[in-house]
């Protein structure tokens, strides 16, 4: 069997035999088990798709763009599991979930991979709907799985909002396929993006700009595109630590990855009017309205996941002005942004879940003194803020950079904005960061049993992507920037 | 042949005076069937009304010149207004004149009279049965005059005659405009002619009344004349829906074969429509007046939905 | 071409769709519970006789299976699940008036004229017949959205969500002649799950705040942690 079919067999049948697995610790071992095969296969399938180029199946097509992304959440799925193995054991043990609870997580965990997997994989824009809207409904549950009012409160109105947000996707979906039914005689083919874009500049013009303003405005709910981000915080602040690692570090970037792919399609299309960029400039405006106001409300979070949530939202929106920005240089900095930020949030992540197992509380007022109590969780959170801040060395840093020149290249007046949203963020982490790392420590606070080999790899891999690009992974970036923008950028 | 053709009209104007009574009838007789009564002829209210106009006509101390004057404005008002609308055939000289519009306007102006002879004498009843008419009504009009527009837009025109005409000389075609249209004109012509679940022709119960508030100074002739422009105003609305939205049977010559024809056939639509309307009144309740106004959007809401989907689905297909 | 050249089943269909749109504004103003599920179940019914005719007149075998899946799943299945849930939930007399009916209403005959302005360039390119129901099946998802927006109750919202489905299905008829069927089977399938987990849902949120009024799940604003 090919490496693409194990990539969707081994999380779905991981999925179905987690479910019916009692035995906890077999289970925790086996879902560690299923994500590290799966990022085998990814990688075997990126050397394949390295080697011989677009792979092109039915209803799959991966090249060098979805393959990055295949390989980056199967890590990131991968080094999420290895972190929730302990920390999902504690929080059974403390008795904040039951069994049921702790086989609805792993089984749901690996159904969500499956959906990410898929949507990345898919040809298929149904398909890429079916599987994004498949990612909420497996991971609904998990943010209600503390069964708290607060929880609920989160998941339901994630369920509502991504459901109705992602509901307009479909409209435009529909709308897209009618557009491709003029052009394409053979009906199954209307929604092969592969096909589609062969065709772009065929496609009706008017219908593809309202079908790209319903996908937008759907797809975006996921991105968290101010504003339709108001799920996002909640979700993430109320659901179990591991899951708020992936939605920030997987979901996110799916639902942008689907955004590129339609924006792709519509350019192609509208190429030849007289407004061409429309769909850029519709991501360049959501994008930097989500990265001002997310950046203004870290000021005044008071839950230490929320603020993190918050700085997802706010460089997904960098990430969304940067694609809309479009040009080869730009394309690379959000291609090389998408990766390192997802590296660093999750290590983030798994590094506030060791933290708040410390203090015993989520509010940034009680934790305090980690450096002192854990030096490894308090240099952890520490590195990772540094990190994600847009510190050099770090990766992010280089991203950054990259996406500040091209912006001074074409749009000279949004680099002030840029700038000012970003030391803005960066005065939002810090006022909250030095009490917790520094601050006295409390009473009886004792440290915990913390598994931080995640956080290294990841924050050592952002550091190493800072410090200098591997010549592969250049390469690689480089040929999906093509692929985007048609242009090399090296 | 120009005097056939208004001799026809004004026989066509008498038919409506003599048949209202007989509608009301038809449809007190039926609804007592339902109920398990015998209940009185079909020809009682005929006998009621003769009854009125022989008794002497007694007026309040207090009742001027515009009391005495009401019912004449009101029958003749009414009266007008059905004359307009084409009953047997569509080709009379008073087609001209059958505009809804100014159907709406002689109606509005026959309730603006009721309404102000209500008031005359001063009591609490005839004040509070005006208020209540004015409400209902300024409810229904913008409702029925939605519905007729809807029907307008197909046609292009405003005469109800040119309407008949249009539908009857092309081919039949399901239109969704027309259905929202009948089913919102419907529940207008139920508040205006003051049937259940808005207003209970049958009771004087003072709470509810509201027709029978207006007129309940009234006696003798004046009575009779208020209680038969009543009859003429439901068979007007009965007409209207009967004829308009299905015009099949009515006669677009001055043909007498066809006339005929035309009168059985508009007799039967009718007798059917007596027929809904007493098996409606028996199944529904009376609302309450603080109801009628959810009645009457429901109404808006049709006819409103009946132009959007003439715009949307009927345009351009 | 006039409406009147219109074969008589296709002028059923735009009979029937116009029927969906007064369905969506039933919905909207339900106040009765089981009334809104009855609805909604009239809505399914009636879309799922759209496709069958347009099936039926246009040539479309595929879509006699859509039309089966939507009886199957918006007609019976969903209505169904509801009703035992709001059984369960003793919910069976709850009623739920809508505040300042009037206005939304108007709100949603404006949101039928907005869809209708929407998709008019779609109207001038499209061939299908169907094409102007188009703009029903969007004003039935923009209702359906209204409705999310206006109503607390959280079976209420969840009927919104479940019309707007029927208004995305509608328009997937109209608009296109149906998807292809492995994306019209994943669309049922998650519609399915997500029916699943909103009863799962009731239960969690009956528990939690002993009730069903979404209105009070309002911990996790911006401005409660101000106050806090």
């Amino acid at each position: 069997m090919s490496a693409l079919s194990w990539i969707l067999i081994l999380p779905l049948a991981g999925a179905l035999l987690l479910a019916i697995i009692r035995n906890l610790q077999w289970a925790g071992w086996l879902n560690v088990l299923i994500s590290t095969a799966t990022f085998i296969a990814t990688l075997a399938l990126a050397f394949t798709v390295v080697e011989e180029g677009v792979l092109l199946s039915g209803l799959f097509r991966v090249d060098d763009f979805n393959v990055y992304l295949l390989v980056l959440t199967a890590f990131v799925g991968m080094t999420t599991t290895i972190f929730s193995r302990p920390y999902m054991q504690h929080v059974c043990d403390s008795g904040r979930i039951n069994h049921r609870g702790m086989r609805l997580y792993h089984s749901m965990f690996q159904t969500f991979m499956f959906t990410m997997l898929l949507a990345l994989s898919t040809d298929n824009l149904g398909v890429l709907w079916v599987s994004v809207e498949g990612a909420t409904l497996a991971t609904v549950l998990l943010v209600s799985l503390y069964r708290t009012p607060e929880a609920i409160e989160a998941a339901w109105k994630y369920f509502i909002l991504c459901g109705v947000g992602i509901s307009l996707a479909l409209f435009g979906t529909v709308l897209m396929y009618s557009a491709a039914q003029h052009v394409i005689a053979d009906p199954a083919a209307g929604l092969s993006w592969s096909t589609l874009y062969g065709v772009a500049s065929q496609l009706e013009p008017s219908i593809m700009s309202l079908a790209f303003v319903f996908l937008l405005v759907g797809y975006g709910t996921k991105i968290g595109l101010v504003p339709m981000h108001q799920w996002l915080p909640d979700a993430h602040s109320e659901g179990p630590t591991p899951m708020s690692a992936v939605l920030s570090g997987l979901l996110l970037n799916v639902a942008l990855y689907a955004v590129v792919r339609l924006k792709m399609l519509v350019d192609g299309s509208l190429a030849a009017t007289a407004s061409p960029h429309l769909a850029g400039n519709l991501l360049m405006g959501f994008g930097l309205l989500s990265f001002i106001v997310a950046g203004l409300f870290l000021h005044r979070q008071r839950d230490i996941k929320r603020m993190f949530s918050y700085s997802s939202i706010e460089h997904m929106g960098l990430m969304t002005f940067a694609f809309g920005l479009g040009g080869p240089l730009a394309t690379f900095g959000a291609l090389l942004h998408m990766l390192v930020h997802s590296l660093t949030k999750s290590a983030i992540f798994i590094t506030v879940g060791h933290a708040t197992h410390i203090a015993g509380t989520q509010s940034i007022d009680h934790i305090r003194g980690l450096i002192r109590t854990q030096p490894a969780v308090g240099w952890g959170l520490l590195l990772g803020v540094a990190a994600i801040a847009g510190f050099p060395p770090f990766g992010v840093f280089t991203s950054e950079f990259l996406l500040l020149t091209a912006t001074m290249q074409s749009q000279p007046w949004l680099t002030l904005v840029l700038l000012t949203g970003l030391a803005v963020a960066f005065a939002g982490l810090f006022r909250h960061l030095h009490p917790m790392v520094y601050g006295p420590v409390p009473e009886g606070q004792q440290p915990v049993s913390a598994n931080m080999l995640p956080v290294a790899v990841h924050l050592g891999l952002v550091l190493w992507l800072g410090l200098s690009i591997p010549d592969f992974l250049a390469r690689w970036l480089d040929r999906a920037t093509e692929l985007i923008t048609g242009v090399h950028l090296l | 042949m120009m005097f056939i053709e208004w001799l026809l009209a004004f026989v066509q104007a008498l038919l409506y005076v003599a048949l209202a009574p007989l509608l009301v009838g038809w449809i007190r007789t039926l609804k007592a069937r339902l109920q398990n009564r015998r209940g009185p002829s079909v020809l009682q209210s005929y006998r009621d009304l003769y009854k009125l106009f022989a008794k002497e006509a007694r007026m309040a101390h207090s009742a001027s010149l515009l009391f005495r004057a009401a019912p004449y404005i009101v029958f003749v008002a009414t009266w007008l207004a059905a004359a307009a609308v084409p009953f047997v055939t569509t080709s009379l000289p008073t087609a001209a004149m059958a505009d809804v519009i100014v159907i709406a306007g002689l109606l509005a102006l026959a309730r603006f009279f009721l309404a102000l002879a209500a008031m005359d004498v001063g009591t609490a009843f005839g004040g509070m049965g005006a208020s209540r008419e004015m409400f209902v009504s300024a409810l229904a009009e913008p409702a029925m005059l939605m519905a007729v527009f809807t029907l307008a837009m197909t046609a292009h025109s405003t005469n109800l005659a040119s309407m008949m005409d249009y539908q009857l000389f092309n081919d039949p075609v399901l239109r969704p405009s027309y259905m929202f249209a009948l089913a919102g004109l419907v529940l207008v012509a139920v508040a205006e002619t003051g049937r259940i679940p808005i207003d209970n022709p049958a009771t004087h119960l003072e709470l509810t009344m509201i027709h029978e508030a207006m007129i309940l100074e009234y006696s003798g002739r004046h009575l009779a004349l208020m209680e038969w422009a009543a009859q003429l105003k439901l068979l007007l609305y009965g007409v209207l829906l009967a004829n308009v939205f299905s015009p099949t049977g009515i006669a677009t010559t001055t043909d007498p074969g066809a006339l005929g024809l035309a009168l059985v056939v508009v007799m039967f639509k009718l007798a059917l429509l007596g027929v809904a309307l007493a098996i409606s009144e028996t199944v529904l309740a009376k609302m309450r007046l603080f109801r009628a106004p959810a009645f009457l959007n429901l109404a808006l809401l049709l006819t409103l939905l009946g132009l959007l989907s003439h715009v949307i689905l009927e345009v351009g297909v | 071409m006039s409406l009147g050249e219109l074969p008589f089943l296709q002028q059923l269909t735009l009979v029937l769709a116009a029927v969906v749109l007064f369905t969506s504004f039933a919905l909207l103003e339900q106040a009765r519970l089981v009334a809104a599920i009855h609805a909604f179940a009239w809505q399914g019914l009636l879309v799922a006789m759209v496709t069958a005719i347009v099936a039926a007149s246009g040539g479309y075998p595929h879509l006699f299976f859509s039309a089966a899946l939507t009886l199957g799943l918006k007609v019976l299945l969903i209505p169904w699940m509801l009703h035992r849930l709001v059984h369960r939930l003793q919910l069976d007399r709850h009623r739920e008036p809508l505040r300042r009916p009037a206005l939304i209403t108007m709100a949603a005959l404006a949101l039928v004229i907005f869809s209708y302005w929407l998709v008019l360039p779609l109207v001038q390119q499209e061939l299908l017949f169907t094409r102007n129901i188009v703009a029903v099946s969007l004003a039935v998802v923009l209702i359906g959205l209204l409705m999310m927006v206006i109503r607390a109750q959280a079976v209420v919202q969840v009927l919104g969500f479940m019309s707007i489905e029927n208004g995305l299905f509608l328009a997937a008829v109209s608009a296109t002649g149906g998807m292809p069927l492995v994306v019209e089977l994943g669309v049922a399938f998650d519609v399915l799950v997500a029916m699943v987990l909103f009863g799962v849902f009731f239960f969690q949120i009956s528990e939690s705040i002993d009730s069903l009024d979404v209105d009070r799940l309002n911990s996790l604003t911006e401005r409660a942690e101000e106050e806090s």
